[in-house]
């Protein structure tokens, strides 16, 4: 488990609120979402395509009896598509009533932060990531772009 | 709390209202029953006292008058008469309208009804009311009628609320001392100022004596007429109670998904009989099914939930109409969905209205026509193989047929020249169409052309269908079908593109499958596929590429076609393969697939695998907006069933034994017209077509108008303007291989060919065009445009130069390569060539070629003809130099193409030199 770098030295409780999220890699980079967001983490499943969809929505699948969405964070990110042979993960989440799945190249681990380190997103952030980026955490060395559920669904 | 108290007071009053209105109209039939009176009086009774109770002042008082009249009708104090009814059904909406405002504000709206009470205190001191208030019995502010907009937006008493079991709910009479809990409720709102914690103890304990509970608490009191309150309570509730419809709908999902999970166990233990699981995947199969029937159940109400606002309709209906109407309603108790029943009851009423206001005829006509004089509309719903069937009938005056027909042809929806040829019935479908009404005069009620295609689409939207028959002066029924329940459904699985889709089987006509050797019965009429079954033309659309995959199907292959109903018509889809039927658990579609209007919902099969739900008449619209936009016109008369260059032609009869044909790519439309509508202008024959004036040939070699009725016709048309072939009989569209044989000198014939072992002549549709109009094809070109045209078939030939030449083309035809080199030699002295790609590939690109590396005339466009038109070929004359590759016979392409192409080069040179 990563600790949260804060250089803040803030004391009042609301700095000091830790958030959690789940980490995963797509094409080498770290993103997260809200851990209160995630249902649950698959090994790949069967996708069911569905025809005529927008190019990001690799289809659906059966979730015990549930119809899960599911978006492939590498097109919707505009990133290389991924090796057909190499493994992917499943991040369920739960959004207003449905369930959709993110598709990721591997599942890390569960990240808390101080509320505090999360800074906004910079103007400079290329359209497509700015659009569906909610905030940026700095870890040792490497950024973790928390994603923003809305958006990278396609939903608004 | 207190929204606690006044969330169940709208609840229990809705309900309490809604049988209201029942069960005062059946007392106005029969004055005498006293039951219904005293029912009446509690149901008012209870909703004032519970108005005292929570401070209700403004219902207070509007039904305190109310029970004040009807009080002194159960003394017969005074007369049990229809006005002083009227009234106290006015004080009903009025309280209607109460509840409204206070459902949708939290408050009791500041309308008072001084006049109302007024009426209502005269008529219960026995005098008559003044005239102005009585006419507002059934005024437009009030009246069911004029405000329904507004009553149906009121949220029915079932909208949130379901009761388990309606028999239960019945009133019956219980004596009950009224006015002592009249008392005791007003004491107890004494004490709810002061203690509230109090109060809600005594709410519990007066309201069920026939209060706050109203009917239910009255059912029991049969079992226990002096009973005392608890007991009541106690012995409704045993049998009965009240769930939210949500806890409903989620057990209905779980269920839904017991149910797939039992059929992915079942596929997966199929074939292993051996196995240990056998017998309790049996027992787990029983029970589930018990329990989805179970569940199913617990939504199902009796359709008469849609009905009882009926009876007080038609009462009013009848004051306002002057008729005398009885509404007769039979399998009320008839169960169904209560999403299928809430979605049903709009055009329900609509209906009722609609055969009250129109159907019937007026009294004095009924008794002219020897009709009884008091007019019947009949409700009847009934089972039916998983459907629901609901009939309304009128014994009224039926369609006018005339009429409607009239109006069809005003509103332009059917040519006259048609309108012989249809039937009864086909005419009476118009009023389906939107915007339809043939009421003379527009009136509160009906006439304002929204209505029945309202109703269908209502009924569609859930998977219904509805039928009209209508006789006249007999009357009218309408006949709706309506699936049990949307949850589960019965769906076809197909296949196409190697994946599978569902097809709701309710809107499956057949299934058709046509042999690889037979795929000729699959015809082009214009850029579209039909397909011939039984004497009727189905347009076709291929699954695969609605939704843009590959189809899996090859030119060997039988092809499974499955024939829809979309609302009047009727279409083929043509799937990769057809599976099973199966019993599917509809799922919504997800949020992110929405926007897609080809799918209607997804679900779970069996073995595990999600699949989408097709909407046939998403599928449909599509395809029409498609044939309307023509942008894929090319491509789709490449796949003209063209295979190895053949062309499919017209064949048929011109009279004098004689058999002659026509490239149906050439055609526009067949049609029949009775010789009655042909007239004769200077010009020769006409005849009126879609509001013009379609100018007729006879194609008789003798010349001699043949004499058929309806008179056969094969329009022509290049878009701007048609003309009409008059011929004895259409024969056949056949496949052949086009080849001149023999050259006619005859004029209007460019040869004969053999076509099915016949010889037959084939017509040169352009000299009939200019025969026609002389100026036909001079109004595109203001050029006169050098054209030269290599073609080894001297039939293309002649075709391309009369065509060209028709067009003022200075054509150069020449039947070899060899030839045109020679004659290209000379700098700028064509605007274009015309180059057939079907003869020989290599020496049409030796040809360009070797233009490309000529000085002169290396931007000489040219333009390509082939017989079949495909992406391959478009490559290869594309990589050949080509400017564009077009269909053989498609004149009207090439004319417009070489139009604009010589154009462009024209202005370039101008703008260069």
């Amino acid at each position: 488990m990563i600790a949260g770098m804060t250089g803040s030295k803030k004391t009042n409780a609301a700095a000091l609120e830790k958030r959690q999220f789940v980490s995963f890699w797509v094409d080498g980079q770290l993103l997260g979402v809200p851990v209160n967001a995630v249902q649950e983490v698959l090994t790949a499943q069967h996708i069911a395509r569905v025809p005529r969809t927008r190019r990001e929505i690799a289809g659906l699948l059966n979730l015990r009896g549930q119809i899960v969405t599911a978006v492939d964070l590498r097109k919707s990110l505009g990133l290389p598509d991924r090796d057909s042979d190499k493994p992917y993960m499943n991040v369920v989440l739960r959004y207003q009533g449905d369930s959709y799945s993110l598709l990721v190249d591997e599942v890390g681990d569960v990240i808390e932060v101080d509320s505090a380190s999360i800074v906004a997103v910079p103007r400079t952030l290329d359209q497509r990531w700015k659009k569906v980026t909610s905030g940026i955490i700095r870890l040792e060395g490497r950024l973790f772009i928390i994603l923003e559920v809305t958006t990278v669904l396609g939903l608004h | 709390m207190e929204d606690d108290i006044i969330q169940g007071f709208l609840e229990e009053s809705w309900e309490n209202l809604a049988q209201l209105d029942t069960d005062i109209v059946a007392f106005e039939k029969n004055t005498e029953d006293d039951e219904l009176l005293a029912s009446v009086f509690r149901t008012i009774h209870t909703i004032k006292g519970t108005c005292g109770f929570i401070g209700l002042a403004r219902i207070g008082a509007v039904s305190h008058a109310a029970e004040n009249v009807l009080g002194k009708m159960r003394d017969r104090s005074i007369a049990r008469e229809s006005d002083a009814i009227s009234h106290v059904l006015e004080a009903v909406d009025a309280i209607k309208e109460l509840l409204q405002g206070i459902e949708s504000t939290g408050e009791e709206p500041a309308i008072e009804h001084p006049e109302l009470i007024e009426a209502l205190e005269c008529i219960a001191e026995g005098k008559s009311p003044s005239a102005d208030s009585s006419a507002s019995a059934v005024s437009a502010e009030t009246s069911p009628l004029a405000a329904t907009p507004e009553i149906e937006a009121k949220p029915s008493d079932g909208s949130s609320v379901v009761d388990i079991d309606a028999n239960l709910l019945q009133n019956e009479s219980g004596d009950i001392d009224f006015d002592a809990l009249d008392q005791a409720i007003n004491e107890a709102a004494a004490r709810h100022r002061a203690k509230v914690q109090q109060e809600q103890k005594t709410i519990k304990k007066a309201a069920p004596a026939g209060e706050a509970n109203g009917a239910p608490a009255e059912a029991a009191g049969t079992q226990n007429p002096t009973g005392g309150a608890e007991s009541e309570k106690k012995s409704v509730s045993d049998l009965s109670i009240r769930v939210n419809v949500g806890v409903l709908d989620r057990l209905m999902n779980l269920v839904g998904e017991l149910v797939l999970a039992r059929n992915q166990l079942m596929q997966l233990a199929r074939g292993d009989e051996e196995s240990k699981y056998a017998a309790p995947l049996t027992h787990l199969n029983r029970v589930t099914t018990d329990l989805q029937e179970g569940v199913m159940k617990t939504r199902m109400q009796p359709i008469g939930h849609a009905w009882n606002k009926l009876p007080r309709l038609v009462r009013d209906l009848s004051k306002v109409t002057g008729k005398d109407i009885d509404l007769e309603m039979t399998g009320a108790d008839t169960e169904l969905d209560r999403t299928v029943l809430d979605a049903i009851k709009d055009p329900l009423t609509h209906m009722v209205r609609n055969s009250a206001d129109h159907g019937l005829e007026p009294t004095a006509e009924r008794v002219a026509a020897g009709k009884p004089e008091k007019g019947t509309i009949r409700l009847n719903a009934y089972h039916e193989g998983g459907h629901v069937i609901i009939c309304i009938e009128d014994d009224g005056g039926g369609i006018n047929t005339e009429r409607v027909l009239q109006k069809a042809i005003t509103q332009g929806l059917v040519n006259e020249s048609d309108a012989d040829s249809l039937s009864e019935y086909e005419i009476h479908q118009y009023i389906f169409r939107a915007g339809f009404s043939t009421a003379e005069q527009v009136s509160s009620v009906s006439g304002r052309g929204v209505g029945m295609d309202v109703v269908r689409t209502e009924i569609e939207r859930i998977g219904g269908t509805v039928d009209l028959l209508s006789q006249r002066g007999r009357g009218t029924t309408v006949r709706i079908k309506i699936p049990l329940t949307l949850a589960i459904i019965s769906a076809l699985v197909v296949e196409s593109g190697g994946q599978s889709f569902a097809i709701p089987q309710l809107g499956i006509v057949e299934l058709v499958r046509v042999q690889a050797e037979e795929r000729h019965r699959i015809e082009r009429v214009h850029d579209k596929q039909v397909f011939r079954l039984r004497n009727r033309l189905l347009p076709l659309v291929h699954l695969s590429e609605t939704l843009q995959v590959e189809s899996g199907l090859t030119d060997e292959s039988d092809i499974n076609i499955v024939i829809v109903q979309v609302g009047e018509e009727q279409m083929g889809l043509i799937v990769d393969r057809v599976f099973d039927t199966e019993e599917i658990v509809v799922k919504p579609v997800g949020r992110l697939l929405k926007d897609i209007s080809i799918y209607q919902g997804t679900t779970i099969l069996g073995d595990g695998r999600v699949i989408m739900i097709l909407d046939v008449s998403g599928i449909a619209a599509e395809f029409g907006s498609l044939s309307t936009s023509g942008g894929e016109h090319d491509q789709a008369d490449g796949e003209r069933g063209a295979e190895d260059g053949q062309t499919s032609l017209l064949v048929f009869d011109a009279g004098d034994q004689t058999t002659m044909a026509v490239p149906l790519s050439l055609v526009s439309r067949l049609e029949e017209f009775p010789q009655k509508d042909i007239e004769f202008s200077s010009n020769g024959p006409v005849v009126q077509y879609r509001g013009h004036l379609l100018p007729l040939q006879s194609v008789s070699p003798s010349g001699a108008t043949s004499q058929r009725d309806p008179q056969p016709i094969i329009v022509f048309s290049d878009g701007r303007q048609s003309m009409g072939l008059m011929v004895d009989a259409i024969q056949d569209v056949v496949q052949e291989h086009l080849s001149i044989q023999v050259q006619s000198q005859r004029t209007g014939v460019l040869g004969t060919a053999v076509i099915n072992g016949k010889a037959t002549e084939v017509i040169d549709t352009q000299h009939y065009m200019i025969r026609t109009d002389p100026q036909w094809f001079r109004k595109s070109h203001a050029q006169n445009y050098r054209v030269m045209v290599v073609n080894e078939s001297p039939f293309f030939r002649q075709l391309l130069t009369t065509s060209l030449q028709s067009q003022q083309c200075l054509v150069t035809a020449v039947d070899s390569t060899e030839d045109a080199l020679s004659a290209l030699e000379k700098p700028n002295a064509y605007d274009a060539l015309i180059l057939d790609f079907d003869q020989v590939e290599t020496t049409a690109q030796d040809l360009i070629d070797w233009i490309r590396q000529q000085k002169n005339i290396a931007d000489l466009p040219v333009i390509g003809l082939a017989s079949h038109l495909d992406s391959e070929m478009q490559q290869v004359a594309q990589q050949a130099g080509c400017a564009l590759l077009l269909e053989k016979l498609d004149m009207g392409s090439l004319n417009n193409e070489l139009d604009r192409i010589c154009r462009s080069r024209t202005k370039k040179r101008g703008v260069s030199a």
